[in-house]
């Protein structure tokens, strides 16, 4: 049941972008976001739009999978439309009640929808095609850049893949404890919020309890083999840029130049305006 | 209670890449006060099976019947219902430990079936008796104080206290030093002969199951291998190894010692038997 939540998920192929060095991929993905931000008209997103569905074949993720990512968001999306499509001042196109529709809302609206849209597309391509233990170690070559964080970058990233690590053994136990709890005649589907708040005590005490002994446990088995923190560690697998790495670099390169070209367009696409 | 295992087959997380067929057409009729064992490999699919047989997985294809009725036809109620009635052990049942004290914890699946506080009572010091320990001593004390064998018997007390009339366990002996697991598997033996209840039980141990069981379910890669009684199972000892399973070392003894007596009897799969056996051959 919990299995099925996938968001932050990934999902293996083998495709090219899913070999490619993690580094790549993040860097990639903020200069999409950056770029997200820098467009100010339909001709952009219309160049967007061709990069997302060209990464989406190349990556062979099913295209429902990545779609899914973007449910859990309706509710935002459905308001910054809402609130962007009715408060924005301008030529009147329609009217409903007291709330008026203007041209310009519609075209603000259309665009926030997209935006965040392409936003969670494409961080979820991102996820989808690395794993969460590369993730770690890219970004840990990252914050080596920032002042101030590169002093912790080892053991935040540490952190990071711990935490990444146990989510789905935190999972499985989570299912287990309340399946051997349903098996005890604990009922977790009836009943009012106080009721099923009370329910969840039986879940959460063996769950914690869980939790802290795997904490401890990893702890002495990571003493046990000498661990130091940061320090003069080397890796085992050596982040290494490949010609496939160089490329994508020429790609993003090419991407950041059109989309900037698409924002020097005058001819408008679908608005006047 | 007699439970059927019809046509039964489950798939995880079906339609994702990490799709995996976990039970492939099962067909196994359990009858009502036997004693069954089920045996197989890291992930033949034991602990998926038994979670079918009480409703806590819902099948792919195929149904599970209980004294005849089909059980993933009814509500979520009746469901419930069902659970008290066949009770499961998990393994390492001591990590499902809740409450304050050993009393209240093995009170949890009587009150969820809403019996009077004296009923519940009554229960609890009857299932902790008969997991064998002190009422008196432990009912009071927190479950995380006891000792590992002690939390896994205050575990088992826990389901037995629903008075189940099938009561399934998954690897009880998992992680117990010799002689805690020879103390539980008595006592699970003695509930199977004094109370008549329905007890399956999985193992890793061919000498546990062989010399406890009245039939051994054997599973691997999601299918039924074998589902007979001892004797006839493990003369099967090809097959058994090459699904990466073994007989008790003392059928192995016999199987060894029939090459220099060729009278002696080779289904053999206790100490007791064993001994018996060779003796006679030798008094001839």
């Amino acid at each position: 049941m919990l299995k099925d939540v996938t968001i932050g998920q990934f999902y293996p192929t083998g495709s090219v972008i899913h070999k490619l060095d993690p580094r790549t991929k993040l860097l990639f993905t903020t200069a999409y976001i950056v770029m997200l931000f820098c467009i100010n008209n339909l001709w952009g997103y219309l160049a967007t739009f061709l990069v997302l569905v060209v990464v989406t074949l190349i990556s062979k993720i099913p295209v429902g999978y990545i779609i899914r990512g973007i449910k859990g968001l309706v509710l935002i999306i459905l308001l910054t439309v809402t609130l962007n499509l009715f408060m924005t001042p301008g030529n009147v196109i329609a009217s409903l009640g007291p709330f008026n529709i203007t041209l310009e809302g519609l075209k603000i609206a259309t665009f926030m929808a997209l935006r965040l849209i392409f936003l969670i597309v494409g961080t979820s391509i991102m996820t989808l095609t690395t794993s969460p233990l590369d993730l770690t170690d890219g970004m840990e070559w990252c914050m080596r850049f920032i002042p101030f964080v590169r002093r912790y970058a080892h053991e935040l990233s540490m952190m990071m893949s711990i935490a990444l690590r146990f989510i789905p053994t935190l999972m499985e136990e989570t299912d287990r404890i309340m399946k051997a709890q349903k098996a005890r005649g604990a009922n977790f589907e009836t009943g009012n919020i106080i009721s099923r708040a009370k329910n969840l005590i039986p879940i959460l005490i063996p769950l914690f309890i869980s939790a802290f002994r795997r904490a401890d446990e990893l702890a002495t088995a990571m003493e046990a083999r000498c661990y130091r923190g940061g320090e003069n560690r080397t890796r085992m697998n050596q982040l290494i840029f490949e010609n496939r790495d160089r490329v994508s670099f020429v790609l993003m390169f090419m991407m950041i130049g059109g989309l900037i070209l698409t924002t020097m367009i005058k001819m408008p696409l679908i608005f006047p305006i | 209670m007699s439970v059927e295992i019809r046509n039964l087959s489950h798939i995880y997380s079906k339609g994702s890449p990490f799709e995996f067929q976990a039970l492939n057409n099962i067909n196994v009729t359990i009858e009502d006060g036997s004693f069954i064992g089920i045996i197989g490999h890291t992930g033949s699919g034991k602990s998926t099976l038994i979670q079918h047989l009480n409703g806590l997985l819902t099948p792919t294809s195929g149904t599970v019947l209980v004294d005849g009725e089909d059980i993933f036809n009814k509500k979520k109620s009746e469901m419930i219902q069902l659970r008290h009635r066949i009770g499961l052990v998990f393994q390492y049942p001591e990590h499902q430990l809740f409450e304050e004290t050993v009393q209240k914890d093995v009170a949890f699946g009587p009150k969820n079936q809403g019996l009077s506080e004296e009923d519940v009572n009554n229960r609890v010091r009857q299932s902790i008796k008969m997991v064998g320990l002190n009422y008196d001593e432990v009912k009071d004390k927190s479950p995380f104080e006891l000792s590992g064998g002690q939390m896994r018997r205050i575990a088992i007390a826990g389901v037995l206290a629903m008075e189940p009339s099938v009561l399934i366990l998954d690897e009880p002996t998992a992680g117990l030093d010799p002689r805690g697991r020879e103390e539980i598997l008595a006592q699970i033996k003695s509930l199977h002969t004094q109370k008549k209840m329905t007890v399956i039980l999985v193992s890793h141990s061919m000498e546990d199951i062989g010399r406890l069981v009245e039939k051994i379910l054997v599973m691997n890669a999601g299918e039924v291998v074998f589902y007979d009684s001892p004797n006839r199972v493990f003369t099967e000892i090809e097959t058994l190894e090459s699904i990466g399973l073994a007989v008790p070392e003392v059928t192995y003894l016999m199987k060894r010692l029939k090459t220099k007596y060729p009278e002696i009897r080779e289904d053999i799969f206790t100490v007791e038997a064993a001994k018996d056996e060779i003796l006679k051959v030798i008094r001839g």
